[in-house]
């Protein structure tokens, strides 16, 4: 399966910068006992989007005009923490999120969006606040990122630059799929595979 | 060659090859585990991609995120979306050749209790699992780390993981445990001291006078909660506890080869001299019983002391979460926290319900009642940890106090089955999360060792078990 490639990306951002937001905030345990990938959109942040009977919580960021359908969210250290849970990484990007912008991000969410085409920024954690005022203000709230440029364009005519490895980067730019690259090798693993299992024979 | 940590040895005795000069790696992968929850989605992709599974034999298969722990088992799940996912996987493991620990299996369990058990897991090896708990499988001196569902399907097709090397920490754990603490009060202390993501982007090698006293048991809750400080990964040099732990189980080598294996394991140590990209050293001497008060798991303080104050503290963050934390809690700060009254206790999980978690929490409950207001519930982590409760009386004693005896699973700590909390209940909770919403929306928990919740459900309140009377 390949994704969608990340070049250029435009769009509204959201501020949400609390710290340890978990992947039990981010995508609750109902929307969990399926078998696809369907239907998560509606999960994400369920118990903050939406009030006890139903309705979308005026106060939350992503149900107010100028956020509504952003395309990036600003965010707290160390979101995406706990559970290994991927629909976290499925529902926000079928709500539309592209593209997250933190000063450090859980390992294994880290892993997921990745391996789904959602590019994780990682910047120190003054100038994840200066972007978080910044797009906190309806006016103020678009940005641009250039990935193959590495650059962050802000409303204010500012552009941050930010580091990536390089594989990651060529992997989303091109939205590759990582199993068919690595089965590319498959004649180096089954030969990897012969020497540790002969070294290790209780692995057999 | 210069001196290596352990972790460098585990990543390059599993390195097929080097993908680029910034630390990525073709990872080879010993072992998995595999849940119903976790994995269809990549069944799927398998599927439609006409792939097979490269090594069906190295998987392992169990039900336990879903299933309810009513204490008759039945193999029908009571929701729609719970039998989906159980006939799914079953059909999986049919079509892909996949041993499946079904639910009325008697080796069924928590998929890090029921792997260890079975002798799945062995020193040296290097595992993924859809599950971020995979981490306790450092406690026998293996390197396990959680994947999400698309690596899953990349490890299926592929028995390998496109990895990147972490940075490597090694926490020094000396002194003597006060009677009553156990290693749950150690990592709890440790998350608390360097916070929820104090070790992101590490992986941690324990050591210390501490935690060679450990029991391989009790070193798995360390290796397990290691996650809750962002460790992508935690582990303890095997000894001759480990070995002796893993001798005779049924997936263990046996005869020649077991004496081969514990040869090479006993290599299994970072060398003298091996420079570690940080250290932290904890004295366990002086600590006291653990419990969390708030929201993340490090929001923790020692049972004699009180809820926090947000406005005493400086940085306006951390400030603004304590607040939160407090808020969602129904706290008030400066309250002290044996005042905290519950109305639930449970005790289970991949953390601590292994069979000596469950002893102990017996030599607290013996001879008492749970308090009047509370639920009490026992979900022991596996069916072969359950059956053992039972031949030792343990069972017994937990029933003649008013506690639930329950079958196995995951059930309360993350209630994706029925086993679910209402808005405003508080919990004493022996699992690993306090997050908002865990235990059921509305819901609060606080962390603590089985045996502080024993207290906690006799008392009605939380408590400090050193002033909880005589142990026997």
């Amino acid at each position: 399966m390949s994704l969608q490639p990340f070049t250029q990306v435009s769009g509204q951002a959201a501020p949400f910068l609390a710290a340890n937001v978990d992947t039990d905030v981010i995508m609750p345990k109902q929307f969990l006992k399926g078998i696809d990938r369907q239907g998560l959109d509606r999960g994400v942040f369920f118990d903050l989007r939406f009030l006890p009977d139903g309705r979308p919580n005026p106060d939350f960021v992503l149900n107010q005009t100028a956020w509504q359908g952003a395309s990036f969210l600003v965010v707290g250290p160390n979101f995406g923490c706990g559970s290994s849970r991927e629909h976290a990484v499925w529902g926000l990007q079928q709500l539309g999120v592209r593209a997250l912008i933190g000063s450090n991000f859980a390992g294994i969410f880290y892993d997921n969006c990745q391996r789904n085409g959602v590019l994780l920024i990682t910047l120190e954690e003054a100038q994840v606040q200066r972007i978080g005022t910044l797009v906190g203000e309806a006016e103020t709230a678009r940005l641009s990122i250039d990935l193959q440029a590495q650059q962050i364009g802000l409303a204010d005519g500012s552009v941050i630059d930010f580091q990536i490895d390089a594989l990651r980067k060529t992997s989303l730019l091109l939205g590759l799929d990582a199993i068919g690259s690595t089965l590319q090798r498959r004649e180096q693993i089954h030969e990897f595979e012969r020497q540790h299992l002969a070294s290790n024979p209780w692995l057999s | 060659m210069s001196p290596r940590t352990l972790y460098d040895k585990h990543i390059d005795s599993h390195t097929v090859c080097r993908l680029d000069d910034q630390g990525h790696v073709l990872l080879y992968i010993d072992r998995q585990v595999i849940n119903e929850y976790t994995s269809p989605q990549a069944f799927s992709g398998l599927r439609a991609a006409g792939r097979e599974v490269w090594r069906p034999g190295t998987a392992l298969a169990v039900v336990d995120h879903v299933n309810p722990t009513t204490p008759v088992r039945i193999a029908a799940m009571p929701d729609a979306g719970g039998a989906r996912q159980v006939s799914y996987l079953a059909e999986n493991c049919r079509d892909f050749g996949i041993e499946l620990l079904d639910i009325l299996d008697k080796r069924q369990g928590i998929e890090h209790v029921i792997a260890p058990e079975q002798g799945f897991i062995l020193p040296g090896m290097v595992i993924a699992a859809g599950d971020s708990h995979t981490t306790t499988y450092g406690a026998l001196g293996a390197f396990g780390f959680g994947i999400g569902t698309s690596e899953i399907e990349h490890l299926l097709a592929s028995q390998t993981l496109v990895y990147k090397r972490l940075k490597s920490l090694r926490v020094t754990v000396d002194g003597e445990l006060a009677p009553g603490l156990t290693s749950k009060d150690v990592i709890m202390a440790l998350i608390g001291q360097i916070g929820a993501s104090g070790a992101t982007g590490y992986a941690i090698e324990f050591c210390g006078s501490t935690i060679d006293a450990l029991s391989v048991e009790a070193r798995m809750t360390i290796c397990n909660m290691a996650v809750e400080a962002g460790a992508r990964g935690a582990f303890m040099a095997p000894d001759e506890k480990v070995f002796s732990y893993l001798k005779g189980k049924p997936r263990a080598p046996q005869g020649e080869l077991w004496d081969r294996g514990v040869e090479k394991w006993r290599e299994l140590r970072s060398d003298p001299g091996a420079v570690f990209d940080r250290e932290i050293h904890f004295d366990a001497s002086g600590l006291e019983p653990m419990v969390t008060w708030g929201t993340s798991p490090d929001q923790a303080a020692a049972i004699g002391a009180r809820v926090p104050d947000p406005q005493l503290i400086s940085d306006p963050i951390l400030r603004q979460d304590m607040r939160r934390a407090l808020n969602y809690m129904g706290l008030e700060a400066g309250m002290a926290l044996s005042d905290i009254v519950i109305s639930h206790a449970f005790i289970g999980s991949c953390t601590n319900a292994r069979i000596e978690d469950l002893r102990d929490a017996a030599s607290v409950v013996r001879g008492q009642r749970v308090s009047e207001h509370v639920r009490a519930m026992i979900v022991p982590g596996s069916s072969e940890v359950r059956a053992q409760a039972e031949a030792e009386g343990l069972a017994q004693i937990f029933l003649d106090a008013g506690f639930e005896w329950r079958q196995s699973g995951c059930s309360m700590c993350l209630a994706m089955n029925d086993d679910v909390l209402a808005p405003g209940d508080r919990c004493a909770s022996s699992t690993n999360r306090n997050f908002e919403g865990r235990q059921g929306a509305g819901a609060r928990t606080h962390l603590m060792s089985p045996a502080m919740v024993a207290a906690a459900a006799i008392s009605g309140r939380l408590t400090d078990i050193r002033h909880f009377g005589e142990r026997p």
